[in-house]
């Protein structure tokens, strides 16, 4: 009897200790991408990288093949993407922003109303949305009915839509987290609604909105193909919105189209990765060091 | 009080916009969709023909939901022992360790890679790996898409369901462990059981995301406009056919491309409902 119950218990914690090295193992191969990405971009996109890579535009596939011929760095840079993108995201961010604040801390204001969960249901429905419709639509509305032909415009407003149900949902999500003595105090004083919102309920979720609007920067920087329907690229710096424009991911899509340029591809995902990640590192670091909530 | 009405105003028109967006983009995509199924009625969803040539065109969606289809179930079943392993490991096995948060970051940083870069790094390093394994010629295919679509949707699974396994109730636990379970054993009769559904609505949610995802499918699923005949077969998906053809599209096609985007948006829309009833309900 004793030793069945030996062997039973021995058998227990040896399925016990395989299930723990399962799982380990498991959680080890989960993360193993990250380090074959970022090493491989590292390797392959390093050499590439230098000031010109940042100040010049994108260079034809002639010049390109003739200096992998040679075996020198491909010259030229992405400019032309990295003026774009800043273009785009400005745009989107000065549409999205303020509209999804608004939005979000109207949510929090109205949050039993049956108008209200509409309108969030409707933030999670626009969050869920494939960002290649979001191209769809940018360009029915845009490129069709606005500007007449491809343009940054269209590619803001894709990025724009994109952006807005993250903020909404982030910001009404951090305004619920404040106490409810904080504003019923600065209402017992006699403040106005509006100074209320914009000396209390701002910059006590200050940390909160910022993480949402980070993440959501995050988001969108690296978004391609909705901009392929809508903004297109272009070989030169654009700075009229209502014309086409290139953006760094767009810039990636071209190069890895053209075997001349694979070197290229590898230097633009490496800054386009490291720029979002430190964005996503930076959004989270910030809310981890939330004074308030 | 005028400044309270014109701010409540403003906030309430603000959320119009969402309102009126929200609308505006079913109103365009189901208007532009009409033609097609004017054209093609019932048929264009059940049809896998596609045929651009002018005069005789044919298009049809089921290859590209075929593939949509499974290529995001496919990345789910990968996905699913990579999100629970690490879903325990953080809120489980090292709950509250400073190894955990490490691997929570890790699992996290995979939320931030941009879709075209997980395409450029499947193309020039997974697709290599399957050419070796001799199942496929050239890489492409179902296959090589769903690997990387689950490595793509491993964060989102994980956050959510590690939210809901630490949530489970520590009295639950300890009253397993003072029977003398072993940790295996709780996991499987007290933490799996409570944390079910909230589980299985992360894994939802994340086969939301891996519907629509285009720009790594793109690159690497072969694009052919036909039903997969395998798991190493090339294929299309509704995103990427999109991403593939919208530049070049006119008329007709135009109107079946939008016709699938159409689709696309209520398959996603259903499935993160699915997900998101899911989780009110029991989580």
């Amino acid at each position: 009897m004793g030793n069945i119950l030996a062997d039973n218990i021995n058998r227990r914690s040896k399925r016990n200790k395989r299930f723990k090295g399962l799982i380990i193992s498991g959680s080890i191969i989960t993360v193993i991408p990250i380090f074959l990405i970022v090493i491989n971009l590292i390797i392959k996109g390093v050499r590439q990288i230098n000031l010109s890579f940042f100040t010049e535009t994108s260079p034809d596939t002639f010049q390109a093949m003739t200096a992998t011929a040679n075996g020198e760095v491909i010259p030229g840079g992405i400019a032309n993407g990295l003026v774009g993108s800043l273009i785009m995201v400005l745009l989107a961010s000065a549409l999205a922003i303020p509209t999804g604040l608004m939005t979000g801390v109207y949510l929090y204001e109205n949050k039993k109303k049956r108008y209200a969960s509409v309108i969030r249901s409707l933030t999670d429905v626009l969050q869920g949305v494939p960002s290649i419709i979001l191209g769809i639509i940018a360009y029915i509305w845009i490129v069709k009915g606005v500007t007449r032909g491809y343009s940054a415009l269209a590619g803001s407003i894709a990025l724009a839509i994109m952006m807005l149900p993250i903020i909404v949902r982030s910001t009404e999500e951090t305004l619920s987290m404040i106490p409810v003595q904080i504003r019923e105090a600065s209402f017992a004083l006699g403040v106005p609604y509006y100074k209320m919102m914009i000396k209390v309920l701002i910059p006590c979720s200050f940390s909160g909105l910022a993480t949402g609007i980070l993440l959501s920067l995050s988001r969108i920087l690296g978004e391609t193909a909705p901009l392929m329907l809508t903004s297109l690229g272009s070989p030169g710096i654009n700075l009229n919105i209502a014309k086409p424009s290139s953006a760094v991911p767009l810039l990636i899509w071209d190069f890895y189209n053209d075997p001349n340029m694979v070197s290229m591809v590898w230097s633009a995902s490496l800054f386009l990765m490291i720029f979002v990640l430190s964005l996503n590192i930076l959004s989270r670091s910030i809310s981890k060091n939330r004074k308030y909530i | 009080m005028g400044g309270d009405r014109i701010t409540k105003g403003l906030l309430f028109s603000s959320s119009l916009v969402l309102l009126l967006l929200s609308a505006g983009m079913i109103f365009t995509l189901a208007s532009g969709a009409i033609p097609a199924f004017r054209e093609f009625g019932g048929r264009f969803i059940f049809s896998s023909a596609w045929d651009p040539t002018p005069g005789k065109e044919q298009y049809g969606a089921l290859a590209f939901i075929a593939g949509t289809m499974l290529t995001s179930l496919l990345a789910l079943i990968i996905c699913i022992p990579m999100a629970f392993s690490a879903s325990l490991f953080v809120s489980e096995y090292y709950k509250g360790t400073r190894i955990a948060s490490v691997l929570r970051s890790l699992v996290d940083l995979l939320a931030g890679v941009p879709s075209i870069v997980y395409g450029f790094w499947g193309f020039y390093t997974l697709r290599p790996l399957i050419m070796k394994t001799g199942l496929s010629d050239q890489g492409f295919g179902i296959f090589t898409a769903s690997l990387i679509l689950a490595i793509m949707i491993v964060p989102y699974a994980t956050s959510l369901s590690s939210e809901i396994i630490s949530m489970v109730s520590t009295e639950m636990k300890e009253a397993a462990y003072s029977l003398g379970a072993t940790r295996r054993e709780v996991i499987f009769n007290v933490v799996i059981p409570s944390a079910m559904s909230g589980i299985v609505a992360s894994f939802i949610l994340a086969l939301g995301r891996a519907l629509g995802e285009t720009m790594a499918v793109t690159m690497l699923i072969g694009n052919a406009n036909i039903i997969p005949k395998g798991l190493f077969s090339p294929g299309n998906t509704m995103a990427s056919v999109i991403a593939n053809q919208f530049g070049e599209a006119d008329g007709l096609k135009m109107s079946a491309l939008i016709a699938i985007g159409l689709i696309l948006f209520a398959i996603t829309a259903l499935v993160n409902a699915l997900g998101k009833v899911i989780i009110k309900r029991f989580a």
